[in-house]
């Protein structure tokens, strides 16, 4: 380990780690964020789940946006998969299908930042404990 | 009307380079509506007495120069109520402050005293009647003083009992302990001995050697001021008096007694005289009723051990100045049994350093064991040689192997100055009305140089007598060194022998004696001798005299008692006593002969892994 | 590396350990790699979440669920169930006493739903052996704003705009003792960490410890800059091994990044700790009794004064607060000191941490904002009194604290409030009793206590203590009598009086509280020889209600002494004469046909 030699240094590895916990940050309040959840079961993970994982990551860890990201397991949307989950703070879920990497983007941009619905949706949801 | 620079006198404060500074009068404080000024860092128990108001304490002491004090504020007996605090505060470690309005006898701090003290009597046994400190217990007289008839009766109360300790000098019966914790100060803080400290806690909280070992597996050195500052019968001196009166009933022994010098400067308190008091003759007297056969002096021996150890120093003075590296100095006195147990553990490494003299008692019991039996034609098992010592680390001392023949010790009892007084009172003598009476001969004379053995820098004052006029070969005009002198606890001081500077250190107390023992150690110090007692005032100040309750003055009172007797004696120096110059012309030769050195010499030892 | 999606959060602290947390952690740890998820989840060892009574606690991240009571062999289930497939394992859960739901949020427990962290703000949350992750949290960015940009002077005013008071027990402002320290002029000083918690039950300053030690860490280094010190003391008891080490381990990363040692943060301020061990006595919480323990003398109170801040490690001016009152520190200088003043009420600002326990359903660790009243940590903290009974009373601050009753529950908790009510904060001790508590046993338990932890040194602590104790003891047997009771009041009274230290000075308080609180219930023991509890086995009658009893003999035969007569299906009866109140039979009846009383 090197010296922190000044409160910059500090600063400076500070935000180098902060990423680390930010994650535990948000999930202190994750009704006020943004939860997505990609199903990732083993239809989920044929069809490409990884890859929307690690863009969603991706992305929300590069713009800091308030957005949490687990992964869940088969939704029952085989047909349509790899499908993303997403709830908007004090809202009613809403799933997604047929997500790619760049679908993903996309349900970042315009129904996360903006609120614009895309195709592909899947209708129904169901209630979990 | 009391004057006021006496009061004045009485608030100077000590500063912490020992020294005595002028007091400043710039606080005003009301103690039981009488508004006084005082000075700064005094505390409210000594404001109180500033104006004649006694607050009862029983941990509390302060022998202020000496610097022995002793303020855990554990007790709670001295409490007082101080407006605007919410509890009752110590006064002997409470600060005055301006404006402080102090009540010390109000109802709530008498009923705390008094409750607090039935506390106290409700963990100590009832066994007054036997007690050994029966009639001088300050617990007892606090009791009184207090007024306390009954002890609350609670169902199967517990009462703290230890396991009692004996060792050659001292008992411990802690059942008795009140933790005042004044043996722990005095042998920690005045003695750096460190062998008592507190242990347990709680109810079973108590003062004892480490682990509680046995005293005698401790780092004690039998000086006794743990017993002579004990406030109850916790601490007490193993009592010897019965041994005595059966070998004075027993009509096969001889019973001879030695008394040491600083013995006749207290004995007289014991029996009401003012502290100070000289009782010599009378307790010659005393002896001899009693039944003692001979009534000798230990100053006799004292004059030997001058001559011994006056002998050595010049010996090793001479070899020195003649360039000879093998010559040890300083020399240091070991008349002293406690400062003899100090320097076999903590510096074993200087063991080569003391004078191999033995001590007064010592040459005295060996002489009286050989020379003396062999003139009066009996058996030395059949010549019981007691002494009367200030000291209760003698009793130690003769029981050490090295004064033994055969089994048989050279001195068989030793007597504190307070056991004394008990057989004196046990043998129905009006001790007061005695009329002076002379010791026995030959080990009965003495000089007035021994007598001063009994106060700090008398021994070295009384071996510069010696030594000067045997190293100039010239006649002292003035006898008395006042450089020698007084009472603070490390002192140095030149004496010119004819143009060859002596220099002498002098330290009482064991604790004054490890900083002189320090510095010669890592050679801060140069001194050609030294002298240590380990109590405070020498020998005066011993675990065997009289209590002093923690009255310095008494001591100094003790002090100049002997000065006097030394003043009044006619010869003053030892190598002029006749009686020891015929001991040497008929039977030792010379001093450092080869019989003295069997009789009146001895060896030290490494005791540093004793504990 | 692409940073985990979850985040296990396993509670590392004694409690949780004591039920096999670390087993936890390695068994998740397996199931993890096992199905290939060890870069997607991370397992982390956290300090205490304070809700001890659920433990072991795991916690997952982001959806913030909350297990409670998990086993090794719930290991797997919680990796294939939730971090798998997204489920929560329903379980595991914890079941709301009032409505019986699942609760899966710590934030919707009534547990937590009252409380503001800020002394244990990373508690549960980072993993104390990690200083990242201490970093990451702002750790040490108030130490660099303090040695950057305040001079002492300046630091140590905002200590004292904040209002902060010593939570140890005594509540004296934090700033002013700083001040009072930093005024001594000397060649050292020093700075002491009071971790010898000896509160029974208490566990507050061991979970900050073992939860996030960095923080003392830094607000031990600011104090050292602010009093003039370059030297720091933990004393900690030798019984807090876990917290010894995350101590150590903390202490080691610390040095190791510059934090601690010679010119720290390029400030030009040098600053280092060490630990000093405590052989675990109570008194040895009290600053001077710590002072000498830590010089390696006797552990016992010295009177004040001189304050340590005059005289005292060694005889230099010396500093001592307590954990909990460091982990203050750091938030106050990052949040600001008006912000601190906010939280809390007019004599006492910020926060307190409490360790609940006795007859309450939810034991644990909290931390409250000052002013709240004891009726909300009880009832809604606390969750009310287990098995639906009644509140009898609640003592707060030790051993040595007070007991107040019903009609004091609305009592703010603050330094001044207990005071005024008879008891006190002490260090946060917080113990409810219900209506089967003894009173009269609930005294001579504390005092038990305190004959135990005295030190001895002062005659009315040692001896007097020793004497209420065995009075209350004659009381509870049913041999007291009315003057027992005016001598345990003087006694008592006496002892607050004239003790040296605090230890002494409270310690009669159970005794003085019961006796003004449940007077009556001394004089039912003294005066009517009935305990009203029936916990005094010596004054409680068995006797057997003859219309409940169906004759099955059950408490016949476990009776060992044959006191139980009676034919079968026809009701017995109990030979008082013969019965040593067991209450074996009372236990085995399953009628309720046995009666105390």
């Amino acid at each position: 380990m090197n010296k922190i030699t000044s409160i910059d240094d500090l600063r400076k590895i500070k935000q180098l780690l902060e990423s680390q916990l930010r994650l535990r940050e948000k999930s202190d309040d994750p009704e006020s964020l943004v939860q997505i959840k990609v199903a990732m079961a083993t239809c989920g993970l044929a069809a490409g789940a990884r890859t929307v994982m690690n863009t969603l990551m991706e992305k929300t860890a590069d713009e800091k946006l308030p957005i949490v990201i687990t992964q869940t397991g088969c939704m029952g949307y085989c047909h349509a998969e790899p499908t993303v989950e997403v709830r908007l703070p004090g809202e009613e879920p809403v799933v997604f299908g047929r997500v790619d990497a760049k679908r993903a983007v996309d349900i970042i941009e315009k129904y996360i930042k903006r609120g614009e619905l895309l195709d592909d949706i899947i209708p129904q949801n169901y209630e979990r404990i | 009307m009391y004057p006021v620079w006496r009061l004045l006198r009485k608030v100077q404060v000590r500063s912490h380079t020992g020294r005595l500074t002028p007091p400043i009068h710039n606080m005003k404080i009301t103690i039981d509506n009488k508004t006084i000024n005082v000075a700064d860092g005094l505390t409210v128990y000594e404001a109180a007495k500033q104006v004649g108001i006694a607050i009862p304490r029983l941990c509390y002491m302060n022998m202020e120069t000496l610097g022995i004090e002793n303020k855990p504020a554990g007790c709670r007996i001295c409490v007082v109520e101080i407006e605007g605090r919410r509890n009752l505060a110590p006064s002997c470690a409470t600060l005055c402050a301006d404006g402080m309005k102090i009540r010390t006898h109000s109802p709530r701090v008498l009923n705390a005293r008094k409750t607090v003290l039935e506390l106290l009597l409700s963990d100590h046994p009832k066994d007054c009647l036997i007690c050994p400190k029966a009639g001088r217990c300050e617990l007892q007289t606090l009791a009184i003083y207090l007024g306390i008839r009954q002890i609350y009766p609670v169902e199967n109360a517990e009462v703290s009992t230890y396991r009692k300790d004996q060792s050659p000098s001292i008992i411990r019966d802690m059942d008795k302990c009140v933790l005042c914790r004044r043996c722990e100060t005095v042998c920690n803080t005045v003695q750096t001995v460190g062998a008592l400290s507190g242990v347990n806690r709680g109810f079973m909280a108590v003062v004892a050697p480490a682990f509680e070992q046995d005293l005698q597996h401790s780092p004690c050195t039998f000086c006794g001021q743990c017993v002579a500052v004990c406030p109850t019968g916790a601490l007490t001196e193993v009592d010897h008096t019965v041994r005595v009166v059966r070998a004075l009933a027993d009509p096969a022994k001889t019973v001879v007694v030695q008394t040491a010098p600083a013995v006749r400067a207290a004995l007289g308190e014991e029996f009401g005289l003012p502290a100070g008091s000289l009782v010599t003759g009378k307790m010659v007297a005393a002896l001899r009723q009693i039944g003692f056969d001979y009534v000798f002096d230990t100053d006799f021996a004292a004059d030997l051990t001058i001559m011994e150890e006056g002998a050595e120093l010049l010996d090793r003075l001479r070899r020195m100045l003649a360039g000879d590296k093998e010559a040890k100095l300083p020399i240091l006195t070991s008349c002293c049994p406690a400062w003899v147990n100090f320097f076999e553990q903590n510096y074993p490494d200087m063991l080569d350093v003391p004078s191999t003299a033995r001590s007064p008692q010592q040459m005295f019991g060996a002489v009286a064991k050989t020379v003396l039996a062999d003139k009066l034609g009996i058996d030395r098992n059949d010549l019981v040689v007691v002494s009367i010592m200030p000291c209760l680390a003698k009793k130690y001392e003769c029981q050490r192997d090295e004064f033994k023949v055969d089994g048989n010790p050279d001195v068989d009892v030793a007597l504190s100055t307070r056991e004394l007084a008990r057989l004196i009172k046990e043998a129905n003598i009006r001790f007061n009305d005695l009329p002076d009476d002379e010791f026995d001969a030959p080990m009965g004379e003495s000089t007035g140089a021994s007598v001063i053995f009994g106060t700090t820098g008398g021994v070295i004052e009384a071996a510069t007598r010696t030594a000067y006029e045997l190293f100039t070969g010239r006649q002292l005009e003035q006898v008395d060194f006042h450089e020698l002198r007084g009472l603070d606890g490390v002192r140095t001081a030149s004496v010119d022998f004819n143009g060859t500077p002596i220099h002498i250190g002098i330290a009482h107390q064991l604790g004054n004696a490890r900083k002189l023992l320090d510095g010669v150690r890592d050679g801060r110090y140069h001194f050609h001798a030294i002298e240590i007692m380990a109590c405070p005032g020498g020998c005066i100040g011993g675990g065997g005299q009289p209590l002093h309750l923690g009255d310095a003055g008494i001591i100094k009172a003790r002090r100049q008692a002997l000065y006097r007797e030394d003043a009044q004696k006619l010869i003053r120096k030892s190598h002029e006593n006749p009686s020891v110059q015929q001991l040497y012309n008929e039977f030792l030769d010379h001093p450092l002969s080869e019989k003295a050195h069997r009789l009146l010499h001895t060896c030290y030892f490494d005791k540093s892994n004793r504990h | 590396m692409a940073p985990f999606n979850m985040h296990l959060l396993v509670c590392g602290g004694t409690g949780c350990r004591a039920s096999q947390s670390a087993k936890i952690v390695e068994r998740l740890r397996a199931a993890l790699s096992e199905n290939g998820l060890e870069g997607d989840a991370q397992v982390v060892t956290t300090g205490c979440f304070g809700f001890c009574e659920q433990g072991p606690i795991v916690k997952i991240i982001p959806d913030n669920t909350f297990y409670i009571r998990v086993t090794p062999d719930d290991a797997a289930e919680i990796v294939a169930e939730h971090v798998l497939k997204g489920r929560k394992v329903a379980r595991l859960l914890y079941t709301d006493p009032q409505d019986k739901a699942r609760v899966s949020d710590s934030k919707h427990m009534g547990f937590y739903r009252k409380q503001i962290r800020i002394a244990l703000r990373n508690c549960g949350f980072i993993d104390p052996e990690n200083i990242n992750e201490y970093i990451a949290r702002d750790g040490y960015e108030a130490l660099g704003r303090v040695l950057s940009a305040y001079t002492p002077h300046a630091a140590i005013e905002t200590v004292k705009r904040s209002g902060l008071r010593g939570r140890g027990g005594g509540g004296f402002p934090t700033g002013l003792k700083w001040e009072i320290a930093r005024a001594r002029q000397a060649d050292q000083k020093y700075v002491v960490c009071n971790a010898d918690e000896g509160d029974p039950g208490a566990f507050m300053d061991r979970s900050i410890l073992e939860g996030d030690p960095h923080s003392i860490l830094e607000a031990m280094t600011i104090c050292g800059y602010c009093i003039g010190a370059t030297k720091g003391l933990v004393y900690i008891r030798a019984e807090y091994p876990l917290a010894i080490h995350r101590l150590q381990v903390a202490i080691a990363q610390a040095r190791e990044y510059g934090l601690l040692g010679a010119d720290i943060l390029g400030a030009g301020f040098d600053f280092d700790i060490e630990l000093r061990y405590g052989a675990g006595a109570f008194v040895c919480g009290e600053e001077t009794a710590l002072i000498r323990s830590m010089e390696g003398r006797r552990g016992e109170p010295s009177v004040k004064p001189p304050f340590p801040a005059e005289s005292g490690y060694w005889g230099k001016p010396t500093n001592v607060n307590n954990v909990e009152t460091f982990a203050n520190i750091p938030v106050l200088f990052l949040k600001g000191p008006e912000w601190f003043a906010g939280i809390g009420s007019a004599g006492s600002k910020g926060t307190k941490v409490f360790a609940l326990a006795g007859k309450i359903n939810n034991v644990g660790l909290i931390e409250v904002p000052m002013g709240i009243t004891l009726r909300e940590v009880i009832f809604e903290i606390g969750g009310g009194i287990k098995d639906g009974k009644r509140f009898k009373a609640v003592q707060t601050g030790g051993p040595s604290g007070g007991c107040l009753t019903e009609k004091h529950l609305d009592t703010p908790i603050d330094f001044d409030s207990l005071l005024a009510a008879g008891s006190m904060m002490g260090s946060g001790g917080m113990i409810v009793m219900d209506e089967d508590d003894c009173m009269v046993s609930i005294a001579k338990f504390y005092l038990e206590f305190t004959v135990d932890e005295s030190c001895g040194k002062c005659a009315p602590c040692r001896i007097g203590n020793k004497r209420l104790y065995e009075v209350l003891r004659k009381i509870t047997l049913g041999h007291g009598t009315a003057d027992d009771l005016d001598y345990l009041r003087n006694v008592s009274a006496v002892i607050k009086d004239t003790a040296l230290c605090g230890l002494g000075q409270t310690s009669p308080n159970p005794v003085l509280s019961t006796l003004e609180h449940f007077r009556q219930e001394y004089e039912a023991h003294v005066f009517d020889r009935k305990c009203p509890a029936g916990q005094c086995k010596a004054l409680t009658h068995y006797f057997i209600l003859p219309e409940k009893c169906t004759g099955c003999t059950a408490c016949a035969r476990v009776c060992a002494v044959n006191a139980i007569v009676g034919e079968r299906r026809q009701a017995h009866s109990i030979l008082q004469n013969k019965c040593i109140r067991c209450g074996a039979c009372f236990e085995k009846c399953k009628f309720e046909a046995i009666q105390a009383g």
